[in-house]
């Protein structure tokens, strides 16, 4: 457990993404099994167990110290866990502090009942980082600033593999990892792929402008609508049936009426929507399914989920990856042409002759449904990642970027009591190479109410650092922002000023660091 | 001992600072006086441009060398354990365990004692002496961490720490923050200790008092100023500057560097965080949290004058142990500060 804890606590400081690399790997590389499996499986949020409360943790703190103190210590410190790891003191004689996997088998087996005095005999063995990490692991909130792909990516550099390796075989293995490790480091097999609805590691395509178009053959390329919804895969073999976010995230919980309605095998990419009737319901409809731990049968009802198909990965037992578009999409159209099934359809091709008359296409269609374009090469096969080249996507004007949020304020009046007016920032590199964000913009609306809540609970539980009214939060939410025009400004420390920005929609699917750089903004300036 | 004398006649705080009235004295004033006894060479305690100054030889030998060689001050010398008259007031200075030359102000008058500690700790520290408890009537005391949270881990853990970071990534340069009277010099005799030998950068800043330690015969090994060397030796390298050298144009000459920083505070996270620490080292010159309350009970003294930092934990602990404490609100002393 202190080896895990000092990772944690090395990365909860180290900003830098390679310098999180080498702590991960260093500690994957020399913990033992099954430990560094467990912590592998903390970092990428596959550890559950029953969450520790805010008051057990407070009963502790105070039952130590004293109500007084402990008010004291929490209002200086600001976070709870935190806190409660520093109050507390090692006990010499209460023995050797807990490996990382006698402490997540034995909560795996605990009851609620237990937990308490399982954890009151470890506060006193651990040190205080390994209090904090212990605890941090019990609230289920590690925040140490690694993504499961880049725990993924650890894993995949300790065995000189290419992530995408990691990620195909991923879905098919459980912590704590042994086969995993032993193909990575031990020479031993590679674990089996696609079994058990397995997700495999996606192709992206990067962003494109008109004026880069005509650098490229029309006739190389093929066309679709950017739907407005959410990148999807839809994977089902071996009898599981599974819909994962693009980032590989299991979300069949949340849409069953989806994962209830796949009789077939294979994995695709589509688009999930919420569809009434013929239409597509605004982004708006899919966030409120996306946002559920519950699902009613009110929310599957009226909004219906939906997933539009455009591409085949596999396909009756058949890996289709290293065919060419042209050849998948065939495919693909066959076997849709057999069966209809009503929760799934195709998303069509969009005929054009050449660049001109595409760009007319996409300034007619007026369809809130749709975000832009997608070309896609004729001859391009499956490329897990974000080769540069085959794909581009071509977003349609009003101008939209997607924002990271970095400080909250307290509305007026009515919203007094939120975390309403919101300032952003994009990415830009500093004059030692490092890369900050820059604060672009201020938005005080453009959500719903529900939003809001949301929103200002998560201001919340995720502040860093307070001053006066203002919080500042983990640079960790992607906001999409819509605005009606920029300029450049030498006021504003990024060098921007945004005209009417408003928060377009909130992207939880969306990795921060994916968000646009000052630079990407600059495009926009006319 | 006499009861009835009220401590706060003779000894109460004023706006220039601390004021002995029996003895004609200020204790660490904020301001420069006539008369100053000074308990350590830290610049919220000691000030440029008294008539005289009473201090540990140490104390006057840092002050010259951080106020031009003060040759406006009369200087009065006073080592450890000695004792000389002031006034009506009997004055002797006793360890107090913080940097080379710390004292503790023992002031006695007409058979009460009052021990004015400065800045104090309790852990072992290779650049001075270690803090003496003095059994006393009245204990102003310190509370800079007086929080149950700080409870500051042993030193050589946190220096471990360092040299850990230092195999994980061999190419990178570790600049490590740190205060230029105390914690520069503990930190190095820290890393000595743990067996590093190799030779320690130092920025110009820290360069005079390092020197002044040498002179009082605290070994630092091979240290060399870091602009005296090309880039491509501090791969790897340990460099030492003030704190706010790291964000400084002055950092920029390192490759890659990861700024670390050894000070109490690095032991709460946004703290940390809000310093730009990628590496924190807990390591303190004042006492934490156990070893303030345990230095309450040590001294025994039945009246507690809280100063310096927070004092609301630190007087609610006392009195919840049965002494009478309160807080003493000092000029001069900026709370966040930890020097
Ligand atoms: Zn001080
Ligand atoms: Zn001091």
């Amino acid at each position: 457990m202190q080896a895990f804890a000092a990772l944690l606590d090395s990365l909860s400081f180290q900003p830098a993404r390679n310098a999180k690399l080498r702590l991960i790997e260093t500690y994957l590389r020399q913990a033992p099994d099954p430990d560094r499996g467990w912590a592998l499986a903390a970092l990428t949020g596959g550890l559950d167990f029953p969450a520790a409360k805010p008051a057990l943790l407070r009963s502790f703190g105070e039952e130590k110290i004293g109500a007084e103190l402990f008010h004291l210590s929490y209002d200086y410190v600001g976070d709870l866990a935190e806190t409660l790891a520093l109050v507390w003191e090692t006990r010499p004689d209460a023995g050797p502090p807990p490996s990382l996997s006698e402490v997540v088998e034995t909560l795996q087996r605990a009851t609620k009942m237990q937990t308490p005095a399982i954890l009151r005999r470890w506060l006193d063995t651990l040190d205080s980082t390994g209090r904090w990490a212990l605890l941090k692991l019990l609230t289920g909130a590690l925040r140490v600033g690694v993504s499961a792909r880049l725990a993924k990516q650890a894993a995949a550099n300790i065995g000189d593999q290419p992530v995408g390796e990691v990620e195909e075989v991923w879905h098919g293995l459980s912590p704590p990892y042994r086969p995993l490790f032993d193909w990575l480091l031990n020479g031993g097999p590679k674990p089996s792929s696609n079994m058990g609805g397995a997700f495999l590691p996606p192709m992206l395509a990067n962003a494109i402008e008109r004026a880069e178009l005509d650098a490229l053959d029309p006739a190389h390329f093929r066309a679709e609508w950017k739907w407005d919804g959410i990148r999807v895969q839809v994977a089902a073999s071996g009898g599981v049936k599974r819909l994962y976010s693009r980032a590989g995230e299991d979300i069949s919980k949340a849409f069953p009426d989806v994962v209830d309605a796949i009789d077939f095998e294979g994995v695709f990419d589509g688009e999930l929507l919420v569809r009434r009737e013929d239409a597509v319901a605004p982004f708006n409809d899919l966030q409120q399914r996306l946002n559920r731990k519950a699902v009613t049968p009110k929310m599957l009802k009226e909004h219906p989920a939906h997933v539009r198909l455009y591409d085949a990965l596999w396909l009756e037992g058949e890996d289709l990856r290293a065919l060419s578009f042209d050849e998948r999409r065939a495919r693909l159209e066959a076997w849709m042409a057999r069966t209809p099934r009503p929760r799934f359809d195709l998303s069509p091709l969009v005929p054009f002759t050449d660049w001109v008359h595409l760009a007319r296409l996409r300034e007619e269609m007026r369809s809130d449904g749709i975000e832009g374009l997608m070309l896609k090469r004729a001859d391009s096969t499956y490329l897990a990642g974000r080769p540069k080249g085959p794909w581009f996507k071509w977003k349609r004007d009003p101008m939209l970027a997607d924002c990271v949020l970095m400080y909250a304020q307290r509305g007026h009046g009515k919203r007094s009591s939120f975390y309403s007016d919101f300032t952003f920032g994009c990415w830009r590199q500093t004059a030692d190479g490092k890369r900050e964000l820059a604060p672009v913009g201020k938005a005080y609306f453009g959500f719903t109410d529900e939003e809001l809540r949301w929103l200002d609970k998560w201001v919340r539980d995720r502040t860093t650092n307070r001053f006066g009214p203002v919080r500042e939060v983990e640079p960790k939410l992607v906001l999409e922002i819509a605005f009606d025009g920029i300029a450049r400004s030498t006021r504003h420390k990024s060098g921007v000023a945004m005209r009417f920005p408003r928060i377009n929609r909130i992207r939880t699917d969306k990795p921060a660091d994916e968000a646009d750089t000052v630079d990407n903004l600059l495009r926009f300036v006319p | 001992m006499t009861d009835t004398l009220n401590p706060r006649s003779w000894l109460y705080p004023t706006p220039r600072g601390l004021y002995c009235e029996p003895g004609g004295f200020y204790v660490d004033p904020a301001v420069a006086v006539d008369r100053a006894v000074i308990t350590h060479g830290h610049g919220d305690h000691a000030r440029p441009g008294h008539r005289n100054a009473l201090a540990t030889p140490e104390t006057l030998a840092i002050m010259r060398a951080r106020f031009q060689g003060m040759p406006d001050t009369t200087q009065q010398p006073l080592k450890y354990g000695e004792s000389v008259k002031a006034g009506d007031v009997d004055v002797s200075l006793v360890p107090a365990g913080h940097i080379l030359g710390s004292a503790q102000a023992v002031l006695e008058y007409r058979g009460q004692r009052i021990v004015v500690s400065g800045d104090y700790k309790r852990r072992p520290d290779a650049t001075c002496p270690p803090f003496e408890p003095v059994p006393c009537d009245v204990f102003i005391t310190e509370a800079t961490f007086a929080l149950p949270v700080f409870h500051h881990p042993c030193d050589a853990s946190e220096i471990g720490q360092l040299l850990r970071s230092l195999e994980t990534f061999p190419e990178r340069t570790h600049l490590v923050g740190v205060y230029a009277l105390g914690k520069c010099q503990r930190v190095i005799k820290l890393l000595r200790a743990a067996g590093y030998d190799k030779r320690i950068w130092i920025h110009g800043a820290l360069a005079s008092l390092c020197k002044l330690y040498q002179e009082h015969g605290v070994d630092l090994g091979d240290i060399a100023l870091a602009s005296d060397a090309i880039l491509e030796t501090f791969k790897g390298a340990i460099v030492l500057c003030p704190p706010s050298a790291i964000a400084d144009r002055w950092s920029r000459r390192f490759f890659d560097p990861i700024p670390s920083m050894a000070s109490g505070w690095m032991g709460v996270r946004a703290r940390a965080r809000q310093r730009g620490a990628e590496l924190p080292l807990i390591i303190s010159d004042h006492a934490d949290w156990s070893e303030l309350t345990q230095t309450l009970t040590d001294v025994g003294a039945p009246r507690v004058w809280v100063t310096h930092g927070r004092e609301e934990a630190l007087v609610a602990h006392a009195r919840s142990i049965g002494i009478e404490a309160e807080a003493l609100h000092l000029a001069g002393r900026e709370e966040e500060d930890e020097t």
